[in-house]
Order: C-alpha cells, then sequence, then structure tokens
C-alpha cells in the first residue's frame, strides 16, 4: 500500500524489541525440539483408552464415612501445618527482619539479606525433601518446609517495611532517653505491625495451598494421601482426596476474597 | 493522686487484654501442634543428628565432576525447556479464551450494557473451565500426567500448559477489560470485526502489561518445572529427588546452587525483558 501524505508516518520499529522477539521464538523451538516428548504414546488408540479407563476409575469418589473421616483429618493436619509454619516463620522473619533491616550496619544487613534470599528461593516442596532427612516422615517436616520458605519471604518484607517507617518517632524517643529496645517497641514497631499483619495473613493463605500438595514427598496432609492412594491405583480414593484439596482452596479464596473486600470497602 | 487509685494501677495498663491474648493463642495452639506432630526434639535425636550430620558434612564439597556437571547442564536445560514449552502450550489456549470470555468485544453488550443470554452463558462456561483448569495444583496434575504417561518431562509440560492456561486466560480477560474500552467500543460501533477491534482497539494500551504477566508467568513456570521433576515430571527436580533419596549430599548442594542461580538468572532476565517492553 502507498503511503498516504495527509496521515502521519508510521513509528520507526524498534530493533532491540524484535530481536528480542525473534529470540524468544528461538527460545520456544529449542524447547519443543530438544524435549523428549510422546506426543504420540499420548495420542494413540491405546493411550486415550488408558487415559479414559483412568479417569472412569475416578468416578465414583470414595465417600464412605470412615474415609471421608480420614480426609476429615488430613485437612485439618494440612491447616495445622500452615497455621503452625505460618507462626514459626513470624517469629524467625520478625528476629532476621532486624538486621536485614540495618539495624546492626551494612554488613550484617547483606549477609541477612542474602541469607533471605537463599531461604526464599527454595520451594517449600524441596524444603521439605531436605529437612526429611532430618525429621522424618510426616506433618513435623512439612511445617518446618515452610517456616523455612516463609520465613525468607517474611524476613524480606518485614526488613522492607521497617526500613520504610518513619525514623522520626523512634529518634525522639531516643532523645529523650528511651532504651534501643523499647523505642523500637514503642515507635516503629507499632507503625509497621498491621503492614506485617497483612503479609502475615496472605502468606498463610499461600501455605495452605502450599501445605495440601507438601505431602507428596512425605511431608504429611493431604498430599501425602493423595500420593499414597495415587500409587496405589486407589482411583477412587484419590478422587476423594483431590476433591478435599479443591474445596479447601476454594474455601480459602472466597474467605480471603470477601475479607479484602470487607477491608477495602 | 489518692492512694486508692494508686493501688489500682498496674505498671502496663493493657496487661488484661495482653493475658487473655496469650492464654487463647496457647489453647488454640496446642491442638495445632498435637495435630501437626510438632517434635523438635525429633532433630537432636542421635540418630537423625548422624544423619543430618553425614548429609550436612557431604553437603559442603558440591558435586564437580565433569560427568556430573555435563549431566546437570542437560537437567537445567530441560527444566528450562519445560517450562518454556508449557507456556507455550498454555498461550495456545490462554489467548483463544481469553477472546471468548472478554466483556469489551462483546457486540450485544454495546449501547445497551446487556449481553445476549448465550452470549453470557458461553462467556461463563469459559470462565468456569479456566478455574478449574487453575484451582487443581500443577504438581497434582503432574502426578496424574505422570500415571497416564509415565515418567519423563511431557507430564510436566502438560501440567503446566493446564494450569498456567486458566491462570493466564483470567489475568488477560482482566487485563484487558480494565484497560480503556473507548478505542474498541467505537471500532466495534463502526462496524469492525471482534479480532480487529481486539488488536487495534484494545491491545495497543495493554500489551506492555500483558507482556511483562506473561515473563512473570515465565519465571514462574521455572521454579514449577523444578517442583514437579520431584513426582517425576523430568529436569533437575527429578535429579534432586535421585540424589536426595541416595542421601548423595554433594550431588544435592551442587543441583541447589544450580537451581538458585537459574532463579536469579530468570528474575534478572525477566525484569530486563520487563524494562524493555514495559
Amino acid at each position: 500500500m502507498k503511503h498516504n501524505p495527509n496521515m502521519p508516518s508510521p513509528p520507526p520499529r524498534d530493533w532491540t524489541v524484535l530481536t528480542m522477539m525473534l529470540l524468544l521464538a528461538v527460545l520456544v523451538v529449542a524447547s519443543f525440539a530438544s524435549l523428549p516428548l510422546k506426543w504420540r504414546d499420548f495420542f494413540t488408540m491405546e493411550a486415550v483408552n488408558g487415559t479414559v479407563e483412568l479417569l472412569q476409575g475416578f468416578a465414583p469418589p470414595d465417600l464412605s464415612s470412615g474415609f471421608v473421616t480420614k480426609t476429615a483429618w488430613a485437612t485439618v493436619e494440612t491447616m495445622a501445618m500452615s497455621a503452625l509454619g505460618t507462626l514459626l516463620a513470624v517469629v524467625a522473619g520478625l528476629a532476621f527482619s532486624l538486621p536485614a533491616s540495618g539495624r546492626f550496619g551494612g554488613v550484617a544487613r547483606g549477609a541477612m539479606r542474602s541469607m533471605l534470599n537463599v531461604l526464599r528461593s527454595i520451594p517449600e516442596l524441596v524444603w521439605a525433601s531436605i529437612l526429611l532427612i532430618a525429621a522424618g516422615l510426616g506433618p513435623f517436616g512439612g511445617t518446618l518446609a515452610l517456616a523455612a520458605h516463609t520465613a525468607g519471604v517474611l524476613g524480606r518484607l518485614f526488613a522492607d517495611s521497617l526500613e520504610n517507617a518513619a525514623p522520626l518517632p523512634e529518634q525522639s524517643l531516643r532523645a529523650n532517653g528511651a532504651s534501643a529496645t523499647s523505642a523500637f517497641l514503642y515507635a516503629t514497631l507499632p507503625q509497621t505491625l498491621p503492614q506485617m499483619l497483612s503479609y502475615t495473613l496472605y502468606r498463610w493463605e499461600n501455605n495452605i495451598r502450599a501445605a495440601a500438595i507438601l505431602g507428596v514427598v512425605g511431608a504429611g496432609g493431604l498430599g501425602q494421601m493423595l500420593k499414597y492412594h495415587l500409587s496405589l491405583f486407589q482411583m477412587q480414593q484419590a478422587a476423594t482426596v483431590i476433591i478435599a484439596m479443591l474445596l479447601l482452596v476454594a474455601l480459602v479464596d472466597a474467605i480471603s476474597f470477601a475479607m479484602r473486600r470487607a477491608l477495602t470497602r | 493522686m489518692t492512694a486508692a487509685l494508686k493501688a489500682n494501677r498496674h505498671p502496663d495498663p493493657a496487661w488484661r487484654g495482653r493475658l487473655i491474648a496469650c492464654a487463647v493463642a496457647v489453647i488454640v495452639l496446642w491442638p495445632t501442634m498435637v495435630v501437626s506432630e510438632f517434635k523438635p526434639w525429633i532433630l537432636f535425636d542421635w540418630q537423625s543428628l548422624a544423619s543430618t550430620g553425614r548429609f550436612l558434612s557431604d553437603f559442603l564439597t558440591p558435586a564437580h565432576g565433569a560427568e556430573f556437571l555435563a549431566m546437570l547442564l542437560r537437567e537445567t536445560w530441560q527444566t528450562v525447556a519445560i517450562a518454556t514449552a508449557g507456556l507455550t502450550l498454555a498461550l495456545l489456549g490462554a489467548i483463544p479464551a481469553t477472546l471468548l470470555v472478554n466483556e469489551q468485544l462483546s457486540i450485544s453488550a454495546l449501547g445497551t450494557g446487556r449481553m445476549r443470554p448465550l452470549a453470557r452463558l458461553l462467556r461463563q462456561t469459559v470462565r468456569w473451565l479456566l478455574v478449574l483448569l487453575r484451582s487443581v495444583p500443577e504438581l497434582v496434575w503432574a502426578l496424574l500426567f505422570v500415571r497416564i504417561i509415565g515418567l519423563g518431562p511431557t507430564a510436566g509440560v502438560l501440567a503446566i500448559a493446564l494450569t498456567y492456561c486458566g491462570m493466564l486466560g483470567k489475568v488477560y480477560a482482566e487485563i484487558l477489560e480494565s484497560s480503556d474500552a473507548h478505542a474498541s467500543d467505537t471500532l466495534l460501533a463502526n462496524g469492525s470485526g471482534r479480532l480487529a477491534a481486539l488488536l487495534y482497539g484494545a491491545l495497543p494500551e495493554a500489551a506492555s502489561e500483558l507482556m511483562s504477566y506473561t515473563v512473570y508467568r515465565w519465571e514462574c513456570a521455572i521454579r514449577g518445572s523444578v517442583v514437579m521433576g520431584f513426582v517425576g515430571a523430568g529436569g533437575l527436580g527429578q535429579r534432586m529427588d535421585e540424589s536426595m533419596k541416595m542421601l548423595a549430599g554433594s550431588e544435592v548442594a551442587s543441583m541447589l546452587l544450580v537451581f538458585v542461580a537459574l532463579v536469579a538468572l530468570a528474575d534478572l532476565f525477566s525484569k530486563v525483558v520487563r524494562r524493555r517492553l514495559g
């Protein structure tokens, strides 16, 4: 099409963006090319029949009262793991956030921040499988794993909010002769407490979701049940556990949505 | 100040509230600790201390044989490839779903603000489908696919594709709907097709946000693909799980180092891309 002289000329092309797009395309093609994907197996008649058979095995979910009670206990265990893990993480995160907010000098701040980064960048599930060596199978290892990962996240967030708090109240208490501890406890901590509480609730919500699946490496809760029944090919029981997981997540979502709505209105 | 008043005064005016809060905390905490089998002394049990000690002392010298490093490199690439391929497949599902769900592209809602019942039903159905896809955790999808097609990266790719299809579809629709509807409305009202209205009306405004969300999700997918390896979906996670089961601390140590570096690198990359495109 010829360029119309009455119209503004098109914007110049940004070559860096085009190159980036090209690189992304190369990455995608290379990924598909290098993975030993078994699409053929997946779409053969045999595999399709196998899938259908597997899915039919799920229905109907096992709703006998004995099993439902067992699942309910696993749900309670999941909730307990998430609550206790979050609580431990809050305590550890608070302790870590003091050096990480630069209260004990720049060196301590840098060292603590990089430690928090490491704690944070290892996912809960990896923590769980490491900690199982020390804590043994069961919910205790899972609780510690949640605590380790969440302490990294919360420590960083707490440190940031401590750094962002207005320094003047604490300074004036110090200038009037209060000790460092009480100046912190009565000036800076109350300022940041609401924000810390909201971070904690948000992480707890995440941890409930994480605790539900943490068990697949053997760390208790619903995940452990799911893994157990799936590996024994007891599909109806597995279906019940999956339904319990979905209900738990939906419930948590609904409560947090309602709370957020109530708080922001 | 009278003596009676003075006697009533406690040094901490809020002591009653604090005491009650402490009591409630203990009452709630106790059953929680019992249910989650919170027994810290297990950690200091002689047997567990010995195995932890062996694992940790191994941990201090990360494995670095040439063969091992080559394997590590291969598995790391596989992890990235699983995330990328899964996200690409997820986009193939999420983009059409966004087109269907997006209310700004509804022609019947133009002007009247009311949608035809059939169109509303279709949008709601797709929305529920997306909710279902993303509310089953990716790890559970991976477990199921490993059951169906066996160990290997295919299960991981499919699990990421399904979960992220649900997430991306929802968030894309939200981003597009929160952008200014004026341009696309005008296009639609003047008779342009839905696709043209999306491409020329809604997309230019929302493009950078959509892009940066996608890159952020790619970063999450890399983390997810490592985690899914633990149930046998290939990549770094599967090797880590195997080394962990053999209590090979040195191998686990180098894998963790590579993993932390990989996550940091993905984080950096996504930051650079987002700044370029944002």
